[in-house]
């Protein structure tokens, strides 16, 4: 399947519809291009539709509408075991009666590649994740996480172009996925391979993705890389979804350019930064991340605006202090600090002063 | 040593005070299962036992003719000659006990499977006997009316301080032995030590008679008259006994009865008279060579063969049927279990994949065959299958197959295989469902993603996982069939009739319980050895009903 196409695209999504029951659409009018060598991650919770996007990609469900393309040809029509496209399941799905070298010369031999060559390549991929020493084993004899690396390197040994990971990693326990994460990242920039990845998991989308596609309520929220995403969410889904994130409820009351005013609920007049709202009187849900308000007056531009805020919670969190304030009626409003030594830690019952850059207060829909 | 023990908090070693612990847990769960443990006992493993050990019991003919097996230990069957008068006289004082007992009949029956005509030979005997007693009984009752008293015979013969307890004891055991009932009640009799040395026939021929009238009847033998086989042993006895040196009670009857020189008869002229079968060795062989404890003769029998003096020889051609149907029956288990196999295991694959609700349902059908009688499923197949049925009806109605010719396809081999396919399907496909159940869908996926078609991610990769149900279901259903009995009986003619059919023949109608003991032991063998075999090969832990 060479790349002959000069488009970009390597996968596509084009208008893709997706309904199980006739009456529901799980997957509305889904666009996606992906270009080759690409980390992209589907993110969202479950029931977003992003695993049915998978599977269609996969070629396990079949599109309601709209058309998938893989290297510029449309795949609608080609049955899954046509495709060549690896994949690796959130369970593993290793065959149970087959030992890790037999498992993994199954797409081989179903491939009809010699026996010698099949032994070079089932070696070569088990070095890639440093299993060597367990060919002879069942998958039962197997850890976790080995299991996921043979899972892994089953997907890759018949060198697939595009590699589809669902969960891949969610039945680990925190430190080993932390390890996996970093390994597939590595494995995946190494062989230049095209990966699709499923995680309802951000730090994972975060960390790993070349770009990351938000998936809610069978849409894409938004597609970008993961600084872009964090830092600038394009609607109040995204910036809840990713990372803690502090709201305030107001209405915008005056724009001007990429500035605006807002004027929350109790009256305080606030500076934000408009996205995805237009008018004075629109209703606004502002957003404002943790580790980006300010307590220190004088790190603040003269005329910002700013906030009173009583202290009602201090959390000792090791790296980092994490105070819970009362702002504007809001009693979830959470300042994150660094454990620096001149760094002010607050004591409850405490008044003070919060202010931030107009930037980063992103002033989003309700 | 003592350092090293371990101790409880109150002082006491710690493995005791454990195992104390336990013990409790332990009584309390055996009190839990006790209920069911002695029901199964008593209803399930010691029928099954003792039904089993009939298959090599044979103390019947060691019972029933105690002296005679013994007398004929020595006989050389194969020296042409009829055996010994001892041993003609050992099978008269035998038989006499046993037509009283009315248990001779029985014995008769037992040595007719070996040997045809040995019934009505045991049955025609058991009558005459009386014949050959009266000859004597009267002369000497003639000779002295006193004979004609019990209380004379009684006065004789019991012992007055010098008892034989051992030949009293012997005589309980032989008559408890014969007739199956315990022969330990008072007797009021005790044989004359003495007497036993002078007259040992007489002795023991009334001594038998006593414990049998006083035990099995009830009543005292001192004044009943003894049978005529004392009468007769008498005069056997009083022929070579030498009276001369003897005192005690009776001495003058006694003498006068020697002095008379009562008839006795001839053993062997008087049972060849009875019937000339006495006269020829094959009876004798019969009984020799079937007289031991315990026999291999009913699983020679189960498997076409027979026990001659000779050693082990097959059947007649003619009565060579049970190997046949032992074949067959495992043949046409095998059948079943296979068109189970093809027939369940789409069903199963459709119920471990449909959604809940239509699998739900499918899984009821599969279950209302349980909700029906047995014997209604059964007989809904001979409507279905026989000529006049409605498979035949319709046939013949789409011109499939001429009025004239239609199928038969009952009473034969094809109506068993078709009904009990039907009737154990759903054994077959209940664990092949359970196992089904737990292979996800995503083993599948992963082999279609791999690269293979439908088929190659069925067959190496489902298919190798679902064996165990497969197994599990082919045990199951194989060893239901291989001991079938209603469906073969009722739909199976004789082509298509099992084993187990002719288990109940020899239960119920031929009563040769021995042989359906042998013919289950053997089936009991084959499924254990299936068994093992299945083990080997697959693996027992393989085998998962749920």
């Amino acid at each position: 399947m060479a790349n002959t196409t000069t488009d970009h695209a390597f996968v596509e999504f084009e208008r893709v519809q997706k309904s199980y029951d006739g009456e529901i659409l799980v997957v509305k009018d889904l666009n996606l291009s992906m270009p080759k060598g690409e980390f992209l991650t589907m993110l969202g919770p479950s029931g977003s539709g992003k695993t049915t996007c998978l599977m269609m990609l996969a070629g396990f469900e079949t599109a309601t509408h709209g058309e998938i393309k893989l290297g510029g040809k449309p795949i609608n029509n080609i049955p899954p075991h046509k495709r060549g496209i690896g994949m690796v399941f959130q369970n593993y799905a290793l065959f149970p009666h087959m030992t890790v070298a037999e498992n993994l010369s199954f797409p081989l031999e179903v491939r009809k590649i010699g026996k010698s060559e099949r032994e070079e390549k089932i070696m070569r991929a088990l070095g890639m994740v440093q299993m060597q020493d367990f060919a002879g084993r069942r998958p039962a004899q197997l850890s976790g996480g080995q299991q996921q690396r043979i899972a892994l390197s089953r997907a890759l040994v018949f060198e697939p172009e595009l590699v589809l990971m669902d969960e891949p990693l969610g039945a680990l326990d925190k430190q080993l996925r932390e390890t996996l994460q970093f390994e597939v990242t590595r494995l995946a920039h190494d062989l230049g391979i095209t990966t699709v990845y499923v995680t309802h998991d951000q730090t994972e989308a975060l960390t790993m993705s070349d770009r990351v596609a938000v998936f809610d309520d069978g849409r894409i929220q938004q597609l970008a890389p993961p600084d872009q995403l964090y830092e600038e969410p394009e609607n109040s889904f995204v910036a809840q979804f990713i990372g803690e994130n502090n709201t305030l409820m107001g209405t915008i009351s005056k724009i001007t350019g990429d500035q605006c005013e807002v004027t929350l609920d109790d009256g305080e007049i606030i500076d934000a930064k408009p996205i995805n709202v237009s008018e004075v009187g629109q209703r606004t849900r502002v957003s404002i991340r943790p580790e980006r308000v300010e307590m220190n007056k004088e790190r603040l531009s003269p005329d910002a605006h700013t906030l009173k805020a009583e202290v009602l919670e201090f959390i000792y969190m090791g790296d980092i202090f994490r105070t819970r304030l009362r702002v504007a009626g809001n009693d979830d409003f959470v300042i994150k600090t660094r454990n620096a030594p001149d760094q002010v830690r607050l004591t409850p019952g405490t008044q003070i002063d919060i202010g931030w850059l107009p930037q980063d207060c992103r002033a989003l829909d309700a | 040593m003592s350092d090293a023990t371990m101790l409880a908090a109150d002082g006491t070693p710690l493995k005791r005070s454990l195992a104390r612990a336990l013990r409790r847990q332990k009584l309390r769960a055996l009190g839990l299962i006790a209920p069911l443990l002695i029901f199964v006992l008593i209803t399930f493993i010691v029928p099954i036992a003792s039904m089993l050990f009939r298959s090599v019991e044979n103390q019947i003919v060691e019972n029933t003719l105690p002296m005679t097996v013994e007398a004929l230990a020595d006989w050389d069957p194969n020296a042409g000659k009829t055996p010994s008068e001892a041993v003609y006289e050992a099978l008269y004082f035998d038989m006499f006990l046993a037509a009283e007992a009315k248990r001779h009949t029985r014995l008769g029956t037992r040595l007719n499977y070996e040997q045809t005509g040995v019934s009505s030979l045991f049955r025609q005997s058991g009558r005459a006997l009386d014949d050959i007693g009266k000859e004597t009984q009267k002369p000497l009752e003639e000779l002295n009316n006193a004979w004609k008293d019990g209380e004379t015979w009684h006065g004789i013969f019991n012992a007055t301080d010098n008892a034989d307890t051992a030949l009293l004891d012997l005589q309980r055991k032989r008559v408890a032995a014969l007739t199956g009932s315990p022969a330990s009640d008072e007797v009021n009799f005790a044989p004359d030590a003495t007497l036993y040395n002078l007259l040992p026939k007489t002795t023991r021929a009334y001594t038998a008679w006593a414990v049998y009238t006083a035990t099995q009847q009830g009543r005292d033998p001192a004044t009943r008259d003894p049978w005529e086989a004392v009468a007769t042993a008498l005069a056997l006895d009083l022929r070579t006994a030498d009276l001369s040196a003897y005192s005690g009670p009776g001495a003058d009857l006694l003498a006068e009865a020697q002095t008379a020189d009562l008839p006795v008869p001839a053993m062997a002229t008087a049972f060849a008279d009875m019937d000339e079968d006495w006269a020829g060795a094959t009876v004798w062989k019969t009984i020799q060579t079937h007289s031991s404890t315990y026999t291999s003769g009913y699983f020679l029998n189960a498997v076409d063969a027979q026990k001659t003096p000779d050693g082990v020889a097959w059947q007649p051609d003619d009565k060579q049927i049970l190997l046949k149907l032992f074949g067959r029956t495992i043949w046409m288990s095998l059948l079943i279990t296979f068109s189970c196999i093809a027939l369940g295991y789409p069903i199963a694959w459709l119920l471990a994949n449909l959604p809940m609700r239509q699998a739900n349902l499918l899984l009821i059908l599969v279950l209302l065959p349980f909700w029906t009688s047995l014997l209604v499923r059964t007989s809904a197949w001979k409507v279905m299958l026989q000529q006049q049925g409605v498979i035949n009806d319709v046939l013949v109605w789409i011109g499939l197959v001429g009025d004239g010719d239609r199928l038969i396809m009952i009473n034969n081999q094809f109506g068993t295989i078709v009904a009990m396919t039907h009737i154990l399907l759903p054994f077959m496909i209940l664990p092949m469902y359970s196992v089904m159940q737990t292979i996800p869908p995503s083993y599948l996926r992963a082999a279609k993603s791999l690269g293979a078609t439908n088929w190659t991610a069925f067959w190496r990769v489902y298919f190798p996982q679902s064996v165990p149900g497969i197994g599990a279901g082919s045990i199951l259903v194989f060893i239901l069939s291989i001991g079938y009995y209603i469906t073969p009986e009722i739909v199976g003619g004789t082509k298509g009739v099992f084993i187990s059919n002719r288990i109940a023949y020899h239960i119920s109608s031929s009563l040769n319980w021995g042989l359906a003991a042998a013919l289950g032991t053997i089936l009991l063998a084959a499924v254990l050895v299936l068994y093992w075999a299945y083990d080997k090969i697959v693996g027992i832990d393989n085998v998962k009903l749920g």
